[in-house]
């Protein structure tokens, strides 16, 4: 298929569909909200269902539902939005249900800016809902990736009965690049004979919440723990960018890191050894990624206030190894001030 | 290697976000690594508006020019000094004169100045002059071919659209033939 | 032998840990029956919401999912909107219902989306311990209101039935209660009724039931029965608020 030009939180939608997403819940906020425009458009003509929720608490709630009866559900919003959907959140991946949530985050905290951040690193990969759980979180560097990167979510929830978490921000969102849309999946997935349909005259089936003894819910938080053992196990991803030589390392995802390899780019042309480890993953974080490297600093970098920073302490084995430069507040980093922050960093030591 | 750099300024309703996305389009089409970045928020709405254009042989970095752009195409008196400023040495300016005053003071860049609405209105639609101002940069910039463009336009603007084409077409031919003399 | 009564094939034989005199066991056993009637048995999901019913899914002998505290319409809305030929439920109390859920019932009822709804309103938060609900009735004790409710302070008791009347979407709007056989067999018509709205695809149906909770109520069994029939239904009064099946609507 030829390629378009696509902006991306319309790619994102038609990424949904091709993997066979047919129900979206949603709230408008801005930067995603070409996302909720495009699908109710499009899923229609799919003998798909698009339904504008009163809230952000009711779209995940919906998304729940959908889940629960067995469906690709999908909901979307921005920062201030996922808060919202926290509750939700928490709700699905303790009844092991799997679903797609997309947050094109913007500046925060509170209502903060529409433009562009980074910020909801803490909330999406630590966990922004109550109890032991994490979610998978996968972070696109580009529209071609987030389209990628959407499909893949669908498989990976289904997967792992787990939500899965497109972590992305305004800037990938409202601009376009070409993509073209190969839905290809890679794993095996599982039947989803839990799902709710009716007993029909078979065994009735429950999608339950609450354990009111105290063993039984460790005892599910154990089965929990087990399968993000696996996830951590399997699906570690990242991307290495002019990492053969070098000596010092950005490290840094999505938006960021594209600024960041422009950075790379330059300081290489002027005879810095640098180079950068993308993490694609970022609940698994790829910890696969730094073994066995020579590195003197590791340089963060992110549309944040250094929300990643503990990560890459713990992935390198060493606090002191690790220096940071973000910009927030919806600042979009520069390249130039990136090469500064790295001159600064490395000194003479070319 | 090239990288084009490109931003388009003007007033929301002037066609600046859509002349970018024809440039980004052809670039695609001729086979280059593009992007294509609004400014969005509320100045969307009847304030200025802006895009980054980059057409590239490698992947696109950052998406979003902050400096040394290769090219601005300024279609109103507020967007002059930012976007004036943007333009990396030995880039190129293109100036809508019929809504800018003021003139070029560095020595670095090469400026040029189209009337594109009096131009447009020549033409019999007012709505033309950022497909002017685009075609005064496609004949001094080599960003994207003109074939290009004009196959990237019903991509961008639609199928229902394809009648408009021979009219845009000449004026690309406007804008270019205006510059041509500038050179 | 002659079988004369038969436990209805829509409840488990899981016992309830309902208090003696709570109604949610009636309604639980009358919403199984019309299921059953129906023939929908095999055929019917239900969310159950966070309160005393949260076990509730247990005890139907149907599909069940817990829902998050008053979200029970918003996933009952995914459900019904991904089985569009199942009967979906939802089955909440006053806390959930007409407090943390309210944006999720009117705009489900809004929506006109094609679920039932059934609504125990007994003036009181159960499983918490007897906090204030919504629908605590001006003057009634609750432990959070333990001089009873002061409208001046706590404001006022909200009537969902009437509320959610004034709406397009809702097809059927009864308020019913199970004080007596009486209003027993018509609880049971409400509910059958707002069970066929949703079959025939004509939209939202809810029953409001006015019920009681002799545990955190401070009354015996007999009395809390008294104290719906004299209190609480003056308050809430009993009957049809939407019909759009009756000519004329």
């Amino acid at each position: 298929m030829a390629k378009v030009l696509m902006k991306g939180n319309e790619a994102i939608g038609k990424a949904a569909i091709e993997a066979g997403c047919r129900f979206f819940f949603g709230y408008p906020i801005t930067p995603q909200s070409e996302l909720p425009e495009y699908l109710s458009e499009e899923l229609p003509k799919v003998g798909g269902t698009f339904v504008q929720a009163e809230s952000e608490v009711a779209a995940i709630n919906m998304v729940y539902g959908a889940a629960a009866a067995g469906a690709r559900a999908l909901t979307s919003s921005s920062s201030p939005g996922v808060a919202l959907k926290q509750e939700g959140i928490g709700y699905i991946t303790n009844a092991d249900l799997p679903a797609v949530i997309v947050n094109m985050m913007r500046g925060g905290p509170g209502l903060g800016t529409i433009q562009p951040g980074q910020a909801d690193y803490r909330m999406c990969v630590k966990g922004g809902s109550n109890g032991d759980y994490h979610n998978i979180v996968l972070a696109p560097s580009s529209v071609q990736e987030a389209v990628d990167m959407v499909m893949e979510a669908f498989d990976l929830a289904d997967c792992y009965r787990t939500p899965v978490i497109i972590l992305s921000d305004g800037l990938i969102g409202q601009m376009m690049e070409p993509v073209d849309f190969h839905y290809a999946p890679k794993r095996e997935l599982p039947p989803k004979d839990w799902a709710l349909t009716g007993k029909g005259d078979g065994q009735k089936h429950m999608i339950v919440n609450l354990n009111m003894d105290a063993e039984d819910c460790e005892n599910h938080n154990i089965q929990l723990q087990k399968k993000y053992v696996e996830i951590e196990q399997k699906e570690q991803q990242w991307e290495e960018y002019c990492m053969d030589d070098a000596e010092y390392a950005f490290v840094s995802y999505g938006t960021s890191a594209r600024i960041t390899k422009s950075a790379i780019d330059t300081l290489r042309k002027e005879g810095y050894k640098v180079g950068l480890i993308r993490p694609k993953t970022l609940y698994p974080f790829p910890k696969e990624a730094f073994k066995g490297k020579n590195i003197k600093k590791y340089m963060d970098i992110e549309m944040s206030m250094g929300q990643m920073v503990e990560d890459v302490q713990l992935a390198c084995n060493d606090v002191n190894k690790v220096v940071f430069f973000g910009r927030c507040g919806g600042i979009i980093l520069t390249p130039e001030e990136v090469v500064e922050f790295a001159k600064s960093v490395i000194g003479g030591d070319k | 290697m090239s990288t084009q750099r490109v931003c388009c300024a003007g007033f929301g309703g002037q066609g600046v976000l859509s002349m970018g996305k024809l440039l980004a389009y052809a670039g695609m089409l001729d086979g280059k690594e593009v992007s294509w970045c609004p400014s969005y928020g509320p100045e969307m709405r009847g304030g200025t508006a802006n895009c980054s254009i980059v057409v590239s042989d490698e992947p696109v970095g950052s998406p979003v020019i902050t400096a040394d752009a290769t090219a601005s195409i300024v279609m109103n008196q507020p967007s002059y000094d930012k976007f004036v400023k943007i333009v990396g040495s030995g880039g190129t300016i293109i100036i809508n004169s019929s809504l800018v005053e003021k003139k070029v003071e560095r020595d670095d860049v090469k400026a040029y100045y189209v009337p594109a609405n009096e131009m447009a209105k020549e033409l019999g639609n007012p709505k033309l002059a950022n497909i002017i101002l685009l075609g005064a940069l496609l004949e001094v910039d080599n960003t994207v071919t003109e074939e290009s463009v004009l196959n990237a336009f019903t991509k961008v603007f639609g199928e229902n659209k394809a009648k408009f084409i021979p009219i845009n077409k000449e004026a690309l031919a406007k804008g270019a033939e205006y510059v041509r003399n500038q050179k | 032998m002659s079988v004369i009564f038969q436990k209805s094939k829509g409840l488990t034989d899981v016992k309830l840990h309902y208090c003696p005199g709570c109604a949610h066991g009636i309604v639980h056993k009358l919403l199984a029956e019309c299921l059953e009637e129906m023939g929908e048995l095999g055929n019917s999901i239900i969310a159950v919401p966070v309160g005393c019913a949260v076990m509730a899914n247990k005890y139907f002998n149907f599909d069940a999912i817990q829902s998050a505290h008053g979200r029970a319409p918003a996933t009952a809305t995914g459900i019904k909107r991904v089985h569009p030929d199942k009967m979906v439920m939802t089955y909440q109390g006053d806390g959930d219902l007409a407090s943390i859920g309210t944006c999720e019932i009117v705009h489900a009822a809004a929506r006109g989306e094609k679920i039932t709804t059934i609504f125990i309103n007994n003036g009181i938060y159960g499983m918490t311990g007897g906090q204030m609900a919504p629908t605590t009735l001006p003057g009634m004790r609750a432990t959070t209101a333990q001089h009873g409710r002061d409208v001046h302070i706590q404001g006022y008791p909200l009537r969902v039935s009437e509320m959610l009347a004034t709406l397009d979407g809702p097809a059927y709007i009864e308020r019913v209660s199970v004080t007596t056989p009486g209003q027993v067999a018509q609880a049971k018509k409400a509910i059958m009724k707002a069970l066929k709205v949703q079959k025939e695809g004509l939209g939202f149906g809810f029953v409001e039931v006015v019920s009681s909770c002799p545990t955190n109520w401070g009354l015996t069994p007999v009395k809390a029965m008294e104290f719906i029939r004299e209190k609480m239904i003056p308050y809430y009064p009993l009957g049809v608020f939407k019909d759009i099946t009756r000519e004329g609507n």
